[in-house]
C-alpha cells in the first residue's frame, strides 16, 4: 500500500514517454496529434500528483483542448492524411539521434549529484487557485495585462496571414 | 501535510523525466520534414519545461514558478495561432508542408 504512489508515478511517466516517442515516430500526422493529446493528459495527471490543480485544469483546457484542436483542424484542413515520403536521409537521422543522446547524457550527468534542500516552511496550498490568483494579480498584474495585448496582436497576425491575397493561387 | 509524491519521489527523477521529454522534442525537430510535426515537437519541448517548472515550484513551495507556467501557456497559445497560420499560408503557396522544399532562405 505504501508504494502505490510510486507505481502510479512510474506508470504515468512510462506512458508519457511512450506517447511522446510516438509523436515523433508516427508516420501519419493524425496519429502524432492524438499521441500528443495523450502526452498532455498524462502531464496533467502529473500536475495533479504535484498538487498543482489549477495548472492541471488549464493544461487540459488550453493544450489538450484549444491547441490540439487547432492542430487537428489544420491537418484535416490541409488533407495531409496520405503521408508523403519523408525525404530526410538516414545519415541526418543518425546525427539527430546522436545529438539527442549526447544532450540527454550531458544534462543528466550535470544534474545527477545536485542536492535540493526542502524549504523550511512547506505550504500545501502552493498550487491552489487562491494562492496563484493572489500572486498573479498582485505581483504579476502588468505581465497579465500585457498578455491581452499579445493575444490581440496574435489574433490580428493570424487573420492577416490567413487572408487570401489577390492574384494568389486558389485552393 | 506534504504531498506524497514530494516525500517519495526525489526531484532528480523529474529532471530526468523532463530532460527525456525535451530530448525527444529535439530529435523530432531534427528528424522530421513535416512542418506541423516539427511544430508539435516544439510544443513537446515547451511542456517539458512546464513540467520542470511546476515540479520545482511544488518542491520549493513557491507559487511564482506556477505563475510563470501560466504565462508560458498563454504565449504558447498565441504562438500556435500565428504559426499554424504561417503553415497554412505556406501550404497555399507551395502545396506542401515539407520543409525541404522551403530552401529559398538558405545561405
Amino acid at each position: 500500500m505504501q508504494n502505490q504512489i510510486l507505481y502510479v508515478w512510474y506508470l504515468l511517466t512510462a506512458v508519457t514517454i511512450l506517447a511522446a516517442l510516438l509523436v515523433v515516430l508516427a508516420k501519419n500526422p493524425i496519429h502524432s496529434v492524438l499521441s500528443l493529446v495523450v502526452t498532455f493528459f498524462c502531464l496533467s495527471a502529473h500536475y495533479v500528483l504535484l498538487n498543482a490543480q489549477f495548472l492541471a485544469v488549464v493544461n487540459i483546457i488550453v493544450y489538450a483542448g484549444a491547441i490540439m484542436v487547432l492542430f487537428l483542424f489544420v491537418i484535416m484542413f490541409l488533407n495531409l492524411r496520405e503521408y508523403t515520403e519523408e525525404t530526410k536521409s538516414n545519415f541526418a537521422k543518425l546525427g539527430a539521434a546522436v545529438v539527442g543522446g549526447v544532450t540527454l547524457v550531458a544534462i543528466i550527468a550535470a544534474l545527477k549529484k545536485v542536492q535540493y534542500p526542502m524549504p523550511m516552511r512547506y505550504d500545501v496550498r502552493t498550487g491552489f487557485v487562491e494562492t496563484l490568483g493572489e500572486v498573479l494579480f498582485r505581483d504579476y498584474l502588468l505581465p497579465f495585462e500585457l498578455v491581452t495585448v499579445l493575444f490581440f496582436v496574435a489574433m490580428v497576425g493570424a487573420v492577416m496571414l490567413g487572408k487570401r491575397e489577390k492574384g494568389e493561387r486558389h485552393f | 501535510m506534504i504531498p506524497e509524491v514530494v516525500q517519495r519521489i526525489p526531484l532528480q527523477y523529474y529532471i530526468f523525466f523532463a530532460s527525456a521529454l525535451f530530448v525527444i522534442g529535439i530529435v523530432g525537430v531534427l528528424t522530421r520534414r513535416n512542418a506541423i510535426i516539427i511544430f508539435m515537437s516544439v510544443e513537446l519541448m515547451l511542456n517539458a519545461v512546464n513540467l520542470l517548472l511546476i515540479a520545482f515550484s511544488t518542491y520549493r513551495s513557491d507559487p511564482n514558478g506556477q505563475v510563470f507556467v501560466f504565462f508560458i501557456m498563454a504565449v504558447a497559445a498565441a504562438e500556435v495561432a500565428v504559426g499554424l497560420a504561417i503553415i497554412v499560408m505556406i501550404y497555399r503557396n507551395v502545396r506542401s508542408v515539407d520543409i525541404g522544399l522551403l530552401n529559398k532562405l538558405k545561405w
